[in-house]
């Protein structure tokens, strides 16, 4: 069952990826100067309204040493990153609240500039004021044709944050086994599942799984509400598919907890699983 | 015997000035390197740095990703930069004192003008700095001059966000004050231009070299700050030594200096600050002698000093105003000349029996500069500084009250047609004037300028 949801995932996100490439091949400097003036390159977040024209100096300034003039990820600082640069052109982007294969909304990628995004060259562009990161927003959504014709997702619900209970913590280590977590990120969430050497992005670059075990900051977030997203939305543009198909919500919140119990740092889930004798799942274990 | 005193410190200190063109400036394409970041991302216009590149500075030259730590780095990075200008310079200066023809013509004078021109270079600045190890982080400048005699203009350690905090962070060694407007990263090279007059000034007659709130310092400091770099606060206690090694001067001397800000959102237009900084400080002015000779390192008979100020940057679109104000006082020991017989052993020392003239009274002086920018964008800025700073109170009763009052105006443009992450090029452009009133030989206003047009570059 998950192998056929990876599957139709993967299928999906290949069609929308090959969508925007074919359609992106055909997006000239001349058009993008044009959406430029379009409703769709405008952002709104909370009572603020981002205008694309108004952060072409801070993108200039800022950014297009990596994402390039035309935001297609070919700065002339690309050529040594790795990751790559994000390609606007393209509209997939990992931090989303929004459906996998859907555009994020003009929060998620407010969040992400001031955020910055770890295990890559994005720092955290939290020094702009809350004007110029919603022009910012703007700005980016004017090199791709996506926003000139689709809508973003709607955000997925998340639910109160339960207790954390031993019982939960272990029912999130069956999920994690379940769902073959283990594949990519390894039984004891080191990054060194038996998958983890031949993964690729979208694009056909190497990619790393997340490890646990070391303790950094997710790509998408801290809390857990954010962990919690991110494997409900999936992270697109990368192998991370979305769980949203297999796991109900209240099974990813006890997910959240053994993921938790697998960092390095104090914590009560960490405390519960010890005291309960976890052990790492088994990679014998059959996918859903 | 006082006069003749002020009257040498007065010309001792615009020699000083017009020979102290080695601008120290701190950029560096090894970070843009380190990064993949244009210099644009940290500078508004090289070198003086933006909000970006203070956050940067102020977390330890880290980005706070990941990648901060040096086991990121390519292994054949070397954090390293150089930098240096060669330019064409005018200086002329209307009074100096004793200047003879040359032997065989007439006309000999003892107060006459100079004026020379020609092609130069400035010092050269090795600077180098980065991360030993996520948040750990060093800056090392050996500095030559442009005779290439160096000096070590900075020397430091950082250890930032102790305790996951980004208000615990502590630096030790030789480092720029937190000045928010950084005298290490001025947009104005020339003989007359290059410094802030406010950060170094000294009034006629005073000996007190020690208050030089530009000239980096050998102490400890802690800063925090807020994670956005919003609220910063900072506090220093140094060697009063104006950087010096060695410990040349007082037995036990130390200074303070403490700053703290606070930046604000102005919506479109980016994000202002405003702050204050204090310097408090004391100096010996009374030393052991050998053979008459002052011995280094035994100076007591602290006397104190202070500076103290506003600091604001305002930013309206491309135009942006940095103010700096300043009220400074010394000791009426300093005023009256004690306080440096070490650097010039012909100075007063406070020995036993020794008594200030009678009403003699601590000096005291107020001073600001506006510099405005008009950033057209990151490639091309226009620079224009004004500068007063004028004695409130005299030292020495019946000294002229404007003695020493000093005004600089300063114009220029830099274009940099390189704007890449790795090396930085600027054609800078400068006009800079100053006065200092009746400091002539002859008792009034000496008037000095300079134009230069030069190549600055780092890489």
């Amino acid at each position: 069952m998950r192998t056929e949801a990876l599957h139709r995932n993967a299928v999906i996100l290949a069609a929308l990826v090959a969508a925007s490439v074919t359609a992106c091949a055909q997006v000239t400097e001349d058009q993008q100067k044009q959406w430029l003036g379009t409703p769709a390159a405008s952002s709104h977040i909370g009572h603020l309204s981002g205008n694309a024209k108004a952060a072409a100096g801070d993108y200039r300034r800022y950014c297009v040493v990596c994402h390039g003039e035309l935001g297609d990820g070919n700065g002339e600082s690309a050529q040594w990153l790795d990751p790559k640069p994000r390609d606007f052109t393209l509209a997939v982007f990992k931090c989303r609240s929004t459906p996998t294969g859907t555009l994020p909304t003009d929060q998620d990628l407010y969040e992400t500039i001031a955020r910055g995004l770890d295990r890559s060259n994005m720092p955290p562009w939290n020094t702009f004021t809350t004007q110029q990161r919603a022009d910012l927003v703007a700005w980016i959504k004017h090199y791709s044709p996506r926003w000139q014709t689709e809508k973003p997702g709607t955000p997925i619900e998340i639910p109160p944050e339960p207790e954390v209970t031993p019982g939960r913590v272990k029912a999130g280590r069956d999920v994690f086994a379940r769902v073959q977590c283990w594949k990519c990120h390894g039984a004891e969430g080191r990054g060194n599942g038996p998958s983890a050497s031949t993964l690729q992005d979208d694009l056909g670059r190497p990619i790393l799984p997340y490890n646990f075990a070391e303790g950094g900051r997710f790509k998408c977030g801290s809390t857990d509400a954010d962990l919690y997203r991110i494997f409900m939305t999936g992270l697109d543009g990368t192998p991370m598919p979305s769980f949203a198909d297999n796991i109900k919500p209240e099974e990813a919140w006890d997910l959240v907890m053994y993921l938790r119990s697998l960092q390095p740092f104090p914590s009560k889930e960490k405390a519960i699983a010890k005291s309960l004798g976890l052990t790492p799942v088994s990679t014998t274990s059959t996918g859903p | 015997m006082v006069s003749c005193r002020r009257f040498f410190v007065a010309v001792i200190s615009l020699s000083c000035l017009l020979a102290s063109f080695t601008p120290s400036a701190q950029a560096l394409p090894a970070f843009a390197r380190k990064y993949g970041l244009r210099c644009s991302a940290c500078h508004e216009a090289w070198p003086m740095l933006n909000y970006f590149g203070q956050k940067f500075k102020d977390n330890g030259y880290q980005l706070m990703n990941d990648r901060d730590s040096p086991i990121w780095q390519n292994p054949s990075y070397w954090p390293m930069t150089l930098r240096i200008t060669p330019y064409f310079h005018r200086e002329s200066t209307d009074k100096l004192p004793d200047v003879v023809d040359a032997p065989g013509t007439t006309n000999p004078s003892f107060v006459r003008g100079l004026t020379y021109s020609g092609f130069d270079h400035s010092g050269l600045d090795i600077l180098t700095g980065g991360t030993l190890e996520k948040n750990i982080s060093f800056l090392l400048v050996p500095s030559a001059d442009e005779t290439g005699a160096f000096h070590m203009e900075s020397a430091n350690v950082r250890f930032d966000n102790r305790f996951h905090s980004s208000w615990f962070n502590f630096k030790l060694g030789k480092f720029e004050l937190d000045n928010l407007v950084s005298e290490k990263r001025i947009l104005t090279l020339s003989a007359n231009g290059g410094a802030y007059q406010l950060y170094h000034f000294i009034p006629a007659g005073d000996a007190n070299i020690f208050g030089q709130i530009g000239d980096n310092q050998l102490g400890i400091e802690w800063m925090g700050h807020s994670v956005n770099d919003r609220t910063r606060i900072s506090a220093a206690i140094m060697s009063t030594t104006d950087g010096s090694p060695d410990v040349p001067y007082g037995k036990n001397a130390y200074s303070g200096f403490f700053a703290a800000s606070q930046a604000f959102d102005v919506g479109k237009l980016g994000t202002d600050r405003i702050g204050a900084y204090a310097m408090v400080g004391q100096a010996p002015t009374v030393f052991l002698t050998s053979g008459g000779v002052p011995i280094p390192s035994t100076g007591t008979g602290n006397k104190s000093f202070s500076r103290e100020g506003f600091v604001g940057q305002f930013y309206f679109n491309k135009l942006n105003f940095q103010v700096v104000t300043q009220h400074g006082t010394d000791s009426a020991w300093f005023g009256a000349g004690f306080g440096n017989p070490i650097d010039n052993p012909g100075f007063p020392n406070n020995g036993p029996g020794v008594t200030l003239p009678a009403g003699t009274r601590n000096p005291s002086w107020n001073g600001a500069f506006i510099e405005t920018h008009w950033v057209e964008n990151p490639q091309l800025v226009f620079i224009q500084r004004s500068e007063w700073v004028h004695m409130s109170q005299q030292s020495i009763p019946g000294t002229p009250s404007n003695l020493g009052n000093t005004d600089n105006y300063v114009f220029g443009f830099r274009y940099m047609p390189l704007m890449n992450n790795r090396a930085g090029l600027a054609w800078h452009n400068e006009y800079a004037w100053i006065r200092q009133r009746g400091t002539a030989p002859d008792g009034s206003d000496t008037t000095s300028s300079s134009v230069m047009s030069g190549l600055d570059f780092d890489f």
